[in-house]
């Protein structure tokens, strides 16, 4: 682990409530910059709540609460100055099923430096959606049809292009939440590529129930499980090498080894 | 909880320690049969014991063959991939053991009819200390216990004592004497062999102690002093 200069993300303490039930409990964790950290852990046990909690996604959900302190870059993002538009153009997500608005490629792209008046003209509208195509390694398989409908795009290629959409509005942290679960092998297999190209400029939190993908693509892991109450809480954390051959807790043990989940 | 999703992993993880352990009787065997071959002057067991190590050697590739269909069939992760590691390890080392023994049977054969040097005495007892480590090794294998694992890699001591001790008499003989010189040496490669095995074992516990705790380190270090044979 680096200096804490080298940390995106600083939770601490983090306790999360839908209504009166306790989802997440005493969550504390450093989420490195440009490094892919993946959460892994069985069904239920808060893994996606907590990765909603990192862009205020939660915020949408009625009678949601929160204590506890999530920085970023050692702001705490539910402070009363945050900017939430703000934080979830710097901490962009994308989704288990793709979600492309039914649109041509190119506005699905151009869509959020259109709101956020990014650009001022067409030719720096046209090289941001390329570059951010380029960035999503779908620019080879779409360029002659960036304005044909973005729907009549395979699955794979829908994914990579809402990462597109979300690279185009210039965030610095990419959360996914089981972004390949729809996706066939080699889709899968292009996805992953892709998050290890951008892990040199963003700083990636990844959810999965894949073990091996886990265990192929990200830096560093958390194991999550319901401890206490039934609620979710981080029971190991580190190197993803060293969750995968010599985990430390006896639950990721059963829990990688296929013994529960 | 179910043991159901991991049916097929723990059978296939039992059937590379069955062959393990095959081995390992393979490899006892040998060792104990290299020693009768040579109390007893019996080439034709020696013979035996050679052509013998060709059923280990095919052995130990099937486990590694087993071992690479686990890993690229079930994705073994922490301490099942330990396991397959540990036992790909394992195999190699009683590979090496049967050759040591195969090799003793082979000296047994050179000797032809000439005499032994010396009563045996030292050797035969290299060999026990050998073969009782060998079995506790793979029992610890089986218990995954790393407390008797370190405890036989200290055995180990044993058994260089007792080669150095062979070393110095079987010397002495040809210093005295020039023409035992022959005769001296087949009893030193037959200690010589019985030594390696020794460090064999050492290599098998180490991995036992890895597949039990993960921790990735030589058990007995060779002293640094080249004094040591």
């Amino acid at each position: 682990m680096g200096s804490l200069a080298n940390y995106r993300f600083d939770v601490e303490g983090l306790q999360f409530f839908y209504g009166a039930s306790q989802a997440l409990r005493d969550v504390s964790i450093h989420i490195e910059d440009r490094r892919i950290t993946a959460l892994i852990g069985p069904s239920g046990c808060g893994k996606s709540t907590f990765l909603r909690c990192l862009n205020r996604m939660n915020d949408v959900i009625p009678e949601t609460r929160v204590e506890g302190q999530v920085r970023l870059d050692g702001r705490d993002i539910y402070g009363p100055q945050q900017d939430v538009a703000e934080l979830r153009r710097r901490v962009g997500m994308v989704f288990q099923k793709p979600n492309p608005f039914p649109q041509s490629v190119f506005d699905n792209v151009a869509f959020g430096p259109r709101v956020l008046g990014l650009v001022d003209d067409r030719t720096s509208l046209e090289a941001l959606v390329e570059e951010s195509l380029k960035r999503a390694a779908l620019w080879e398989e779409v360029a002659g049809r960036v304005h044909e409908g973005a729907l009549s795009l395979s699955l794979g290629e829908q994914q990579r292009l809402c990462i597109a959409r979300l690279l185009a509005v210039e965030p610095e942290v990419i959360l996914m939440d089981e972004p390949c679960s729809a996706l066939d092998p080699i889709a899968t297999l292009k996805i992953e590529d892709l998050m290890r190209q951008l892990s040199a400029d963003y700083t990636i939190v990844i959810v999965t129930h894949n073990m091996q993908q886990a265990a192929r693509a990200s830096d560093y892991a958390a194991m999550m499980m319901l401890v206490d109450g039934r609620a979710g809480s981080i029971v190991e954390f580190g190197p993803t090498r060293k969750l995968f051959t010599r985990p430390s807790d006896r639950r990721t043990e059963d829990y990688v080894t296929g013994r529960f989940g | 909880m179910t043991a159901q999703p991991r049916a097929t992993l723990e059978r296939e993880l039992r059937r590379v320690q069955d062959s393990l352990l095959r081995m390992g009787d393979m490899v006892d065997a040998a060792v104990g049969r290299a020693l009768t071959a040579l109390s007893e002057r019996d080439s034709r067991l020696a013979q035996e014991i050679v052509l013998a190590d060709a059923d280990v050697n095919a052995l130990r590739y099937r486990v590694e063959e087993d071992c690479l269909t686990l890993i690229a069939t079930q994705q073994p992760a922490a301490g099942d991939l330990r396991i397959v590691m540990a036992a790909f390890s394992i195999v190699s080392d009683l590979e090496r053991m049967a050759d040591h023994a195969a090799g003793i049977a082979r000296t047994v054969l050179r000797m032809g009819d000439e005499p032994l040097l010396k009563p045996l005495i030292d050797i035969p007892r290299m060999a026990e200390v050998c073969r009782d480590m060998l079995r506790q090794s793979l029992r610890a294998f089986v218990d995954r216990d790393a407390d008797t694992a370190r405890r036989i890699a200290r055995q180990d001591d044993v058994i260089d004592g007792l080669y150095q001790q062979v070393f110095r008499e079987l010397l002495s003989f040809m210093v005295e004497d020039p023409h035992t010189t022959t005769r001296a040496l087949y009893l030193l490669f037959t200690a010589h062999n019985l030594e390696r095995i020794g460090d064999r074992i050492t290599n098998i516990v180490e991995r036992v102690v890895f597949m039990t705790s993960g921790e990735l380190r030589e058990l007995n270090p060779e002293p640094a002093d080249t004094d040591h044979l």
